[in-house]
């Protein structure tokens, strides 16, 4: 009689995280920052019509990195929850929170259930209602869910993006302003990022209902230039 | 609520009503039958049993009169504020015109509830494929959309619950607008230039065909649908003209290349004025009234006119010069 292996429930979480930490570490990565008027999402992306940052519903966004497939199916399932909640209820009854609190438990019941975990970590965005303070939520690949006010890195450099972005953060800067720091952060030293390769996204007051809109071609450019 | 996910085979793409099919049939608007594709776990949202009683004892309330026109770059849709239950008023001030997404318009005639539900799931479901899919319907998959969703209904109104939108927009690719009609069927049909539909439709629609004609501007387009609304809600019971008392007027809106927009209360105000100032018989009190067929058709007065309203003559006689003008 053959007896199965027996492995530590620590090494199988351990080599779980590890092989979700690689396939993120393989993405480039993004940023999401608060600024004067809403939440500005900018990312490094090559590809130029698969987005990473996405409209999820008046209020909410969603940005994601690592394996473009598993997110995306991730964001497809936020617009279905959202759009179904607004629905049955009311439009102002979906808010960031309770979607990221679905995802986290999604991605935790993948990550200690099934054999592969979920190789992405993902960011959802929401704008504050009647001056209450913008909402970003970060969700990793495991279902570890932090909240915060100010900014948010994700991807394989995060670390070392997190630790400049901290030096230059300013809770109420423009677009402008905001924009270039993420650039340069995300960045690093040694490379500069043109706007071939951003896919920028901004929830902000002023848009109408659906807050999210993309900021792109033209005035991606005159905004980097203008920036320096 | 958890996630709604789905194993590939079964994944419902951009189809906002199929996902709700699968993921929350409780919360699927008032439907006779369930469609083919319900899992067997969805039970049809309603027992059929259950329209017919509603339109055979129950008086529910239905929307009357919508109007839409074409103008040189884009469209007016408007719609009167009256619902009725039988021959009473159910409501006053509801809304049958209403925005489908940022280039098109939708408006209901009809029973008022399911076409309301209606209304709500074709809007959320033009967001709900853009979002998804990352590119926004063309116009025709609009309408076509709006068909599947009237062919749906189809079982309640076969029992007498009948919603007939009309559904207009700006056709991005064709640069101009463009007029949807529907039959209780799902039946989708392109109207080149003009429409009206509900109890005071036939009226609108003349008062519309007498007016119109190609090139009309924004204004006059505007102007023509107001004057419909003021013909309809003159000769049907159902249909609610402008109601300065309570500051209740129709619904008036255009969609054109710069998308949907609806027109202040205060500016429709001012066009049905303008609407009634013309008929203003003249000081001298040459109106001209009873020596028209018109009256005839009429007979003697009718209880609901206006004291201030001229005799019908001299509207008919003002139409027929319009249209002479115009042709």
């Amino acid at each position: 009689m053959t007896m199965p292996y027996y492995v530590a429930p620590e090494q199988v979480l351990k080599d779980r995280a590890e092989y979700a930490q690689k396939g993120i570490a393989r993405g480039r990565s993004l940023v999401g920052t608060v600024y004067d008027a809403g939440v500005l999402l900018v990312a490094e992306n090559h590809l130029r019509t698969l987005h990473k940052i996405s409209e999820i519903y008046d209020r909410v966004a969603f940005a994601g990195v690592g394996r473009y497939s598993e997110y995306d199916q991730l964001r497809v399932a936020g617009v279905r929850h959202a759009d179904t909640k607004g629905y049955a209820y009311s439009r102002e009854d979906v808010d960031a929170r309770s979607l990221a609190n679905v995802y986290a438990q999604y991605l935790n019941q993948v990550f200690t259930h099934e054999m592969k975990p979920l190789e992405v970590e993902i960011l959802v965005a929401g704008l504050g209602v009647d001056g209450d303070a913008h909402r970003l939520y970060h969700i990793a690949y495991d279902g570890t869910i932090v909240d915060e006010e100010r900014f948010i890195v994700l991807g394989g450099d995060a670390e070392a993006i997190s630790q400049r972005f901290e030096q230059v953060f300013v809770p109420s800067w423009s677009l402008g302003e905001a924009l270039s720091a993420c650039v340069t952060c995300l960045a690093g030293p040694d490379r500069t990022l043109g706007p071939d390769i951003l896919e920028v996204g901004a929830l902000a007051e002023g848009n109408g209902r659906r807050a999210f809109r993309r900021i792109l071609g033209e005035e991606l450019a005159s905004l980097l230039d203008a920036s320096g | 609520m958890t996630l709604p996910l789905f194993p590939a085979e079964q994944d419902p793409g951009p189809n906002f009503a199929g996902m709700l099919e699968r993921s929350a049939p409780w919360a699927l608007p008032l439907r006779c039958s369930g469609s083919g594709t319900a899992p067997p776990g969805a039970q049809p949202a309603q027992p059929a049993g259950l329209a017919g009683a509603v339109a055979g004892t129950l008086q529910v309330p239905h929307g009357t009169t919508i109007v839409a026109l074409r103008y040189d770059s884009g469209v007016v849709v408007a719609g009167d504020r009256r619902a009725t239950e039988g021959v009473s008023i159910a409501h006053r001030g509801i809304e049958k015109v209403f925005p489908a997404d940022r280039f098109s318009a939708v408006a209901i005639a009809g029973a008022a509830g399911p076409a309301i539900d209606m209304v709500r799931l074709f809007q959320t479901q033009l967001e709900h494929y853009e979002k998804v899919e990352g590119s926004v319907l063309s116009l025709e998959g609009k309408a076509n959309q709006l068909a599947q969703m009237i062919r749906a209904n189809l079982t309640m109104a076969m029992q007498g619950l009948v919603v007939i939108p009309l559904f207009a927009g700006w056709d991005h690719r064709r640069h101009q607008g463009r007029i949807f009609t529907y039959d209780v069927t799902g039946g989708r049909y392109e109207e080149t230039d003009f429409h009206a539909t509900g109890s005071g439709g036939r009226d609108a629609k003349t008062t519309i065909k007498l007016g119109f004609r190609d090139g009309l501007t924004r204004h006059q387009g505007v102007e023509l649908a107001v004057e419909a609304l003021y013909q309809a809600a003159d000769e049907d019971a159902a249909t609610g003209g402008p109601d300065p008392v309570r500051g209740i007027y129709p619904i008036v809106a255009t969609v054109d290349d710069s998308g949907f927009e609806r027109l202040p209360d205060g500016e429709v105000a001012e066009r049905f004025a303008a609407v009634l100032a013309h008929r203003q018989p003249p000081p001298d009190g040459a109106g001209g009234a009873g020596r028209h067929g018109g009256e005839s058709r009429r007979g003697d007065g009718r209880a609901t006119r206006g004291r201030s309203r001229p005799a019908e003559g001299a509207s008919i006689d003002d139409e027929a010069a319009l249209g002479g003008d115009e042709r």
